[in-house]
């Protein structure tokens, strides 16, 4: 009530508002947490039918499209094999009911045994979690680094040469396929100077040249959208106040502006995350860096579909977590968004 | 008699002021990257369309006595082979000029495909609103969380590599961003007075549709057309990079990037051209798709 008064008369009637601060912090804290509870929860209904759509559409893609008793069975087997194979594993019962029982068992954690390597999926899995998660996190930190002081610089000169050549490097970086770029980067630090190891995943310097060719293609977005958003704040009123009140030029873009402008980055950053794991099976191919994308690419050639499943599982989830992280940090940081 | 001068003033006036047919052109020409986009894009189609008449010898063509010679600009190339040969003695340059087809090929066909499929949900999604804008952005949220290259790999691998496999799953996968661009493109039109006149004079919805929303949200339509090629040629060369894309012998350039993988330490041009290649044609349909978006942009408008 106290704050339907600040914000204007209610009723007709003009009431009395208390002024004290704390009592205008607390009201300010209610009514903007139930409004964020709101939409968090929301969001989070949203996101748990999203990640039971995905469940389906996994499930389906791989009943439908190839006889999974035949694969088990292996190629030297009988249709007698393959018949009994099917009666073994319930593949002969409809495919609602060996759906439900497959999500029952994937939400206790028992993801099956693997076709290929004789264990437990989930053992698997989450033993290659680790280094792709190392990898996305060096791969964004290489592409925000990269990215943000250029998209600064570009929005600060625009239409000079730096903004020339912060927009040249991101069209050129948009263009290179991230697999040959990875190769050419092998070619050059591996093979020619032998600075870093070609393949393999055993120390820190494995891990330079895959987060580099997974981290540059995610830099034009940051780019363009911390020069967009910087342009943008730069022209602000606050910041005309800020750059009229004598403060320093840097105090002006660094702590006015870019604070602000920082926003909708973050949230892309959590986006590309998700985005970059599942990118990532193309690089840790070239690189035989030993994650989750690797083992993935490793799967689908062995055909040993209840770990592709897996990872496919996975990383949706993952991706729909991040994509959550960033509408809540969208929601909590710009109260705007909550009420759409 | 006194309106006469003001006619001729008018008419003055307007021979002065260009229309916007040459407003347009000037736009065009006066765009640097639009018009480099377009030099590249031409030349790989007339590559692709002319390759019988341009590549000097058949791609498929095999000689075990005449392997890995290097291109032209190294001291022991010859004219012969100006790209020299891969490592089964096929001639490079005739394989690249091929392979331009293929890329292309793949680039418009799945610019098509996924383009149907998220204009109609996108444009209904944004003129419907309600339920139907509810259901597609579900639909949009859930394909945005597979990962694409696994999903196609995957796909790809259980049905086989082909290129119509190839170009079917990545149509049926890539619509995304279409759905979502033109969503947002229609919502907006949709609020503008001429829909509103259009349904006062009793038009129905699909003639709104087609012909009120759709010719307005055209330039939004192509510059993602444009993307989302450039991004299937990308994802095609990944995909037959990885050995689960298009299959060999076709002359695809990430299977010819793949397959010089091997010759790395001594051949590096077998990488380095197609690369280069893949990497101009991205880079041209890119800027053409840029270009667009700039000319046509309201607020560019003279």
């Amino acid at each position: 009530m106290l704050v339907r008064g600040e914000i204007g008369p209610v009723n007709g009637a003009l009431q009395p508002v208390s002024r004290h601060p704390v009592a205008l912090a607390l009201a300010f804290a209610q009514r903007y947490s139930c409004a964020m509870l709101t939409y968090a929860a929301k969001r989070l209904g949203l996101a748990l039918l999203v990640a039971l759509a995905v469940s389906v559409i996994a499930f389906t893609l791989l009943h439908v499209s190839s006889d999974v008793a035949a694969a088990i069975a292996g190629e030297a087997a009988t249709a007698a094999d393959i018949e009994f194979i099917r009666k073994a594993y319930g593949f002969d019962r409809p495919l609602i009911v060996q759906y439900f029982d497959w999500l029952g068992r994937t939400l206790t954690g028992d993801l099956g045994q693997s076709l290929y390597y004789k264990k437990d999926v989930a053992d698997i899995v989450l033993s290659k979690l680790p280094v792709t998660l190392i990898l996305g996190a060096i791969s964004l930190a290489f592409a925000v680094l990269l990215s943000i002081p250029l998209g600064v610089l570009a929005a600060v000169y625009p239409n000079t040469w730096i903004d020339r050549l912060a927009l040249f490097l991101a069209v050129i970086g948009q263009a290179l396929p991230s697999f040959w770029f990875a190769l050419v980067l092998i070619m050059l630090f591996s093979l020619t100077l032998r600075w870093l190891p070609v393949s393999g995943s055993d120390s820190w310097a494995h891990f330079v040249m895959p987060a580099i060719a997974l981290g540059y293609y995610a830099a034009p977005a940051f780019m363009r959208l911390t020069r967009a958003g910087m342009m943008d704040v730069l022209s602000a009123d606050f910041v005309r106040t800020a750059r009229a009140k004598g403060l320093s030029p840097t105090s002006v873009v660094f702590k006015h502006a870019l604070r602000n402008a920082i926003i909708p980055v973050m949230a892309l950053a959590a986006v590309q995350l998700g985005f970059m794991l599942g990118g990532s099976i193309v690089i840790e191919t070239v690189f035989a860096l030993d994650g989750l994308g690797y083992l993935a690419w490793q799967s689908i050639r062995h055909n040993d579909f209840p770990v592709t499943q897996a990872i496919v599982l996975l990383l949706s989830v993952v991706y729909i977590g991040l994509t959550l992280l960033a509408d809540l940090l969208n929601g909590w940081l710009d109260p705007r968004i909550r009420v759409q | 008699m006194a309106t006469v001068p003001l006619t001729e003033i008018g008419a003055l006036d307007i021979a002065l002021t260009p229309g916007p047919g040459a407003l347009l052109r000037r736009r065009v020409f006066g765009h640097a990257g639009l018009m480099v986009g377009l030099a590249i894009l031409a030349a790989m189609f007339f590559l692709a369309f002319a390759a019988p008449l341009l590549a000097p010898h058949d791609p498929y063509d095999q000689d075990l006595a005449r392997r890995l010679i290097p291109p032209i600009w190294h001291e022991r190339g010859t004219w012969i082979h100006p790209f020299g040969t891969d490592g089964l003695g096929r001639d490079y340059l005739s394989r690249l000029i091929y392979g331009s087809q293929i890329s292309l090929l793949i680039g418009f066909a799945v610019m098509a495909i996924s383009g149907v499929i998220g204009l109609l949900l996108g444009i209904s999604a944004g003129y419907f609103g309600g339920k139907v804008d509810m259901a597609v952005t579900f639909l949009v949220t859930t394909r945005l969380s597979m990962p694409v290259v696994l999903v196609a790999l995957a796909v790809v691998a259980l049905l086989g590599g082909s290129l119509t496999v190839v170009i079917l799953v990545l149509g049926l996968l890539k619509w995304d961003r279409f759905a979502v661009v033109i969503r947002g493109a229609t919502m907006q039109v949709r609020a503008l007075d001429y829909v509103a006149a259009a349904e006062a004079a009793g038009a129905s919805n699909l003639r709104i549709l087609f012909a009120e929303i759709l010719p307005n949200i055209m330039n939004h339509l192509i510059v993602v057309a444009t993307l989302e090629m450039a991004s299937a040629i990308l994802l095609e060369a990944a995909l037959s990079f990885l050995g689960l894309g298009v299959q060999p012998p076709l002359p695809s350039w990430g299977l010819m990037i793949a397959e010089a993988k091997s010759y790395m330490f001594f051949s590096f041009w077998l990488i380095a051209i197609p690369g280069v290649a893949l990497s101009l044609l991205v880079l041209a349909i890119n800027l053409v798709g840029d270009g667009i978006r700039d000319v046509t942009a309201p607020e560019n408008r003279a």
